[in-house]
C-alpha cells in the first residue's frame, strides 16, 4: 500500500470532514434549503427542526442543556463573545480578567481589547510543563475579577489543563470560568457541571465537522449574562444575531455524536501511535518533547530539535509531511512561538520545534514513515549545521 | 420537501445553485486550513483566493478589498462597530443595521422615507449638514418591499459633507447589478445565501484606504480585518454563486414579468402593493389583503404548500408589525395584512398561477366572490 503524501500531520489546524457529517449535511445543500428562522412555512420549520436537533447533539457531548448552546461562526467568535461579552455585561461591577500566557491568540487579543476599554488583565505564567499552577491562579483572583479563561487542550503543545480544579476554584470565588475547548471537545470527556464551567468555546472543524461553524456554551443555572457582539434579528436568544447556516449546524451536530462514539477508542489508538512516533523522533540527539509528558492529548506531539531550523525542516519535508511549527493563525509570522516561550524554552529549542498532529485518518504506516523521515532529516540538518559551524 | 410545495420566499434564503453546490462539495473534501503554510493549506488558500476574485469581480472591487465574514449581519455589525463616527441610517434598514446603530457609542440619527419607501434626500441633506463627518448606512434594496434606494445620489451628498458611506447590498446580487464604483460607496455588505450561495458566509467590501477596527480579534486572517479560520467550503460556494450572478440577473426580466402578473391579479382583487411607486427589485412583492391578517394568510398559504413570509425571517417566528411599513406611513391596520412574496430563479409560471389561485381563494372566503372585482 502506498502512502498518500504529504502525510497530513496537522490535526490541530483543521481536521478532515467526517463522511457521516457530510452525509448529514448534504440534504441541506439540496432540497432542504429553508432559512431556519422562517418558521412560518414548511421549508423554514424543516430547517429549524434540524438545527435544534443538532443543538441537542452538541449539548449532549458536554452534558449541557440544548438551550445553553449558542451557534457561532467558530471558536474565534465564541472566544470573542465569551470574554468580551461577559466582561462588558458585568463591566460596571467587576473589571478584572484573568487568562494564561499560552492561550490562543484570539483569547489574548480579546483580553487586550478589554484592557483598552479600561479593564485590568492578568496574564498568568505556566509551569515549564505548560500546566497552570492552581496556587498561582488562586493568588491572582480578586474581588474585582469577572472571568478566568483557560484553554482545555493547548493547540500548540497538547497539554490538558486541570479544568475541574480550575472550575472548582472559580466557582468557590464567585468568578466566571470560560474555557476554550476547540482542541478538547470530541477528544477528551467534558462535562460542564462536573467541571463547573460557565462558558465553553467549541469549533466544528477541529473535530471532524465543517468549517465556518462553532458554538458557545452559556450556563443557564446560575445564569451567565453576556453583552452580544452582533445585533440584528435577535437569533440565538439575542446573543448572536444572523441567519444560522443550517447545513453547517447539522454537520457540526453529527460530528459531535460521531465523536462521542469513537472518543475512547481513538484516544487509545492515538496514544499507541504517539509512543511509536516519540520513540522514533526522540532518538535524534538533543530532541525532546515540549509540554507535560503525561497530561496531554496524544494526538499532539510538539518536539524540539535544538539547533535545527524547524521551518527549514518542514520545507525540506514538504513533499512527505504536512505539519507546522505552531498555530496556523499565526503561521505566516516569523516570530518564534509565544507558547513555547511561555514554557521557558530557550530560543534555540523554540526555533527548532515542530508540532506533529495525529488524528482519525492517521495510520500506523504513516506514523512509521513520518517518524523515520523526520528523524533522518533532523539528523541531516544537524550535520549540516555542525559542518557549517566548524 | 415534496414536489408539490412551492417556494416564494427568496428574500429569506435561496436554494443553493448547482454551481455553488458543486463548489461547496468539492471544497468540503479539501483538508487544509488556509492559514497553514504546507501544501494542503496552500490548496485551501487557493480556493478562497479564487472566490475572493469572483466576489470582487461581481461588484467591481479589487480582491484585496473583500473581507469574508459569516454573513450579512456580521458584515453590517463590523462596519457600525468598527468605524468610530456618528451613524446615519434610513428608517427602513435591516434590523442588523438598526439594532447595532442604536447601541454604538456615538449614537445614530434616522432619516425618514417617503410613502413609497424611498429615503428623503432633503432630510438626509439636513442630517448630513448637522452631523459632519458621519457614517451613512443606506441599504441598496429593501428586504421586505424590494424598494431600491438612490444610493449613488445619497453617497455623493454624504461624501460632499465629509461622511463615509456604507451600503447593505445583501438583497442586490442575482436580482440587480451591484457595482461599488457606480454606487460610490466606501463599504458594501454581501450575503451568499441570498443569491444561490450557501448560508454562513458573506463579505464586507472595504474600499482601499478605508480603515476599520476589527470586531472579531485573534489570528491575522483576512488582512487582520476579521480573525478566525475561513469557512473554505462556504467561501468557495459564495465565489461560484458570484460568478453566476450575472446569469441570474439576466433572468430578472422573466422574473419581473411573473411578479407583475402576480401583482396585477392580486390588485384586481383589492390588494395594495407596498412601495409600488418606487423603483423596486424585480422579484419582490409586498402585498396587503385587506381584512385578513398576515399571519392568517401565511398559515393558510403554508397549508396549501406555498411558502411566503410576513417580512424579515429573523428571530421570533412571530409576526410583528413591520418597521419598514410603519416608516412608509402605512396605517397599522393595513400593514398588519401585508405579506412578502419573493420570487427566484426556480420560480415558474405555474408557481405564480398557483399562488394567485390560492391567494384569491383565501380572499374570496373572506370577502365573498361578489366583491372580487374592485369598483372603479
Amino acid at each position: 500500500m502506498t502512502l498518500h503524501r504529504p502525510v497530513y500531520c496537522d490535526y490541530q489546524a483543521t481536521t478532515p470532514l467526517d463522511p457521516g457529517a457530510y452525509d448529514a449535511m448534504r440534504p441541506f445543500l439540496e432540497d432542504r434549503f429553508g432559512n431556519p428562522h422562517s418558521v412560518q412555512h414548511a421549508y423554514g420549520r424543516d430547517a429549524e427542526t434540524a438545527v435544534e436537533s443538532a443543538r441537542a447533539e452538541i449539548a449532549a457531548l458536554l452534558g449541557a442543556d440544548p438551550r445553553e448552546i449558542i451557534f457561532t461562526s467558530g471558536a474565534t467568535e465564541s472566544n470573542n463573545l465569551a470574554i468580551k461579552g461577559a466582561a462588558r455585561f458585568t463591566g460596571n461591577r467587576r473589571r478584572h480578567i484573568v487568562t494564561v500566557a499560552t492561550e490562543h491568540k484570539c483569547v489574548l487579543e480579546s483580553a487586550y481589547a478589554l484592557e483598552r476599554e479600561g479593564f485590568t488583565v492578568t496574564v498568568l505564567p505556566v509551569q515549564p510543563s505548560g500546566l497552570l499552577d492552581l496556587e498561582t491562579l488562586s493568588a491572582a483572583l480578586t474581588d474585582d475579577t469577572v472571568l478566568v479563561s483557560v484553554m482545555g487542550v493547548n493547540n500548540e503543545i497538547g497539554v490538558i489543563q486541570p479544568l475541574a480544579e480550575i472550575g472548582g476554584l472559580c466557582r468557590a470565588r464567585g468568578v466566571l470560568f470560560h474555557t476554550d475547548c476547540a482542541q478538547a471537545a470530541g477528544k477528551i470527556p467534558l462535562d460542564v457541571d462536573a467541571m463547573a464551567i460557565d462558558l465553553m468555546s467549541l469549533s466544528s472543524h477541529k473535530m471532524y465537522g465543517p468549517k465556518g461553524i462553532g458554538a458557545l456554551y452559556v450556563r443557564r443555572r446560575p445564569r451567565v449574562r453576556l453583552e452580544p457582539l452582533m445585533s440584528g434579528g435577535g437569533q440565538e436568544r439575542g446573543l448572536r444575531s444572523g441567519t444560522l447556516p443550517a447545513f453547517l449546524c447539522v454537520g457540526f451536530g453529527a460530528a459531535c455524536t460521531i465523536a462521542s462514539g469513537v472518543m475512547d477508542d481513538e484516544r487509545d489508538r492515538l496514544a499507541g501511535f504517539a509512543e511509536r512516533l516519540k520513540s522514533l523522533v526522540l532518538a535524534v540527539p538533543g530532541a525532546h518533547l515540549n509540554g507535560d509528558p503525561v497530561r496531554r492529548w496524544p494526538g499532539n506531539l510538539n518536539v524540539a530539535f535544538p539547533g535545527i531550523d524547524a521551518e527549514a525542516l518542514l520545507v525540506a519535508l514538504a513533499d512527505d509531511i504536512a505539519a507546522s511549527t505552531g498555530s496556523a493563525c499565526t503561521s505566516a509570522s516569523v516570530e518564534p512561538s509565544y507558547v513555547l516561550g511561555a514554557l521557558g524554552l530557550d530560543t534555540v529549542s523554540a526555533a527548532g520545534s515542530i508540532r506533529l498532529g495525529l488524528g482519525r485518518q492517521t495510520t500506523r504506516e504513516e506514523v512509521d514513515f513520518v517518524g523515520a523521515r523526520i528523524a533522518a532529516m533532523a539528523r541531516e540538518l544537524r550535520a549540516t549545521v555542525e559542518v557549517s559551524a566548524a | 420537501m415534496t414536489a408539490s410545495r412551492i417556494y416564494l420566499d427568496h428574500n429569506a434564503t435561496t436554494p443553493v445553485s448547482a454551481a455553488a453546490r458543486a463548489a461547496v462539495t468539492e471544497a468540503l473534501d479539501l483538508l487544509g486550513n488556509p492559514s497553514s503554510v504546507h501544501r494542503p493549506g496552500a490548496a485551501a488558500r487557493q480556493v478562497i483566493e479564487r472566490a475572493r476574485e469572483q466576489v470582487a469581480a461581481m461588484v467591481g472591487a479589487q480582491p484585496a478589498e473583500i473581507v469574508f465574514t459569516s454573513g450579512g449581519t456580521e458584515a453590517n455589525n463590523c462596519v457600525l462597530w468598527g468605524i468610530d463616527r456618528h451613524i446615519i441610517v434610513s428608517a427602513v434598514e435591516h434590523d442588523s443595521v438598526l439594532a447595532a446603530a442604536q447601541r454604538t457609542p456615538r449614537g445614530a440619527t434616522t432619516v425618514p422615507v417617503d410613502a413609497a419607501g424611498v429615503i428623503d434626500l432633503g432630510a438626509l441633506q439636513h442630517v448630513l449638514n448637522t452631523n459632519e463627518g458621519a457614517l451613512l448606512s443606506l441599504m441598496l434594496a429593501n428586504n421586505e418591499t424590494g424598494v431600491v434606494q438612490p444610493v449613488r445620489e445619497a453617497a455623493a451628498m454624504a461624501h460632499a459633507a465629509g461622511a463615509m458611506v456604507h451600503c447593505d447590498a445583501v438583497q442586490g446580487p442575482g436580482k440587480i447589478s451591484v457595482d461599488i464604483a457606480a454606487l460610490g460607496v466606501d463599504l458594501l455588505t454581501l450575503s451568499a445565501h441570498k443569491f444561490g450561495g450557501p448560508m454562513g458566509v458573506g463579505a464586507l467590501v472595504v474600499r482601499t484606504g478605508v480603515v476599520l477596527s476589527p470586531s472579531q480579534v485573534g489570528g491575522g486572517q483576512e488582512g487582520y480585518r476579521r480573525a478566525g479560520t475561513q469557512n473554505v467550503p462556504g467561501i468557495a460556494g459564495f465565489g461560484a454563486a458570484a460568478a453566476g450572478s450575472s446569469d441570474a440577473a439576466a433572468d430578472a426580466s422573466r422574473i419581473a414579468g411573473l411578479r407583475d402578473r402576480l401583482e396585477a391579479a392580486c390588485t384586481e382583487c383589492g390588494a395594495e402593493v407596498m412601495g409600488a411607486g418606487a423603483p423596486r427589485l424585480p422579484n419582490t412583492s409586498c402585498l396587503t389583503m385587506p381584512g385578513i391578517s398576515s399571519e392568517t394568510q401565511i398559515m393558510a398559504l403554508d397549508l396549501d404548500g406555498i411558502a411566503v413570509s410576513a417580512g424579515a425571517a429573523c428571530s421570533s417566528g412571530k409576526v410583528g408589525p413591520s418597521h419598514v411599513l410603519a416608516a412608509m406611513g402605512v396605517a397599522p391596520d393595513l400593514a398588519a395584512t401585508a405579506i412578502r412574496v419573493s420570487l427566484g430563479r426556480t420560480t415558474t409560471e405555474a408557481d405564480v398561477a398557483r399562488f394567485i389561485s390560492a391567494w384569491s381563494a383565501l380572499y374570496q372566503r373572506k370577502h365573498g366572490a361578489a366583491t372580487t372585482r374592485r369598483a372603479s
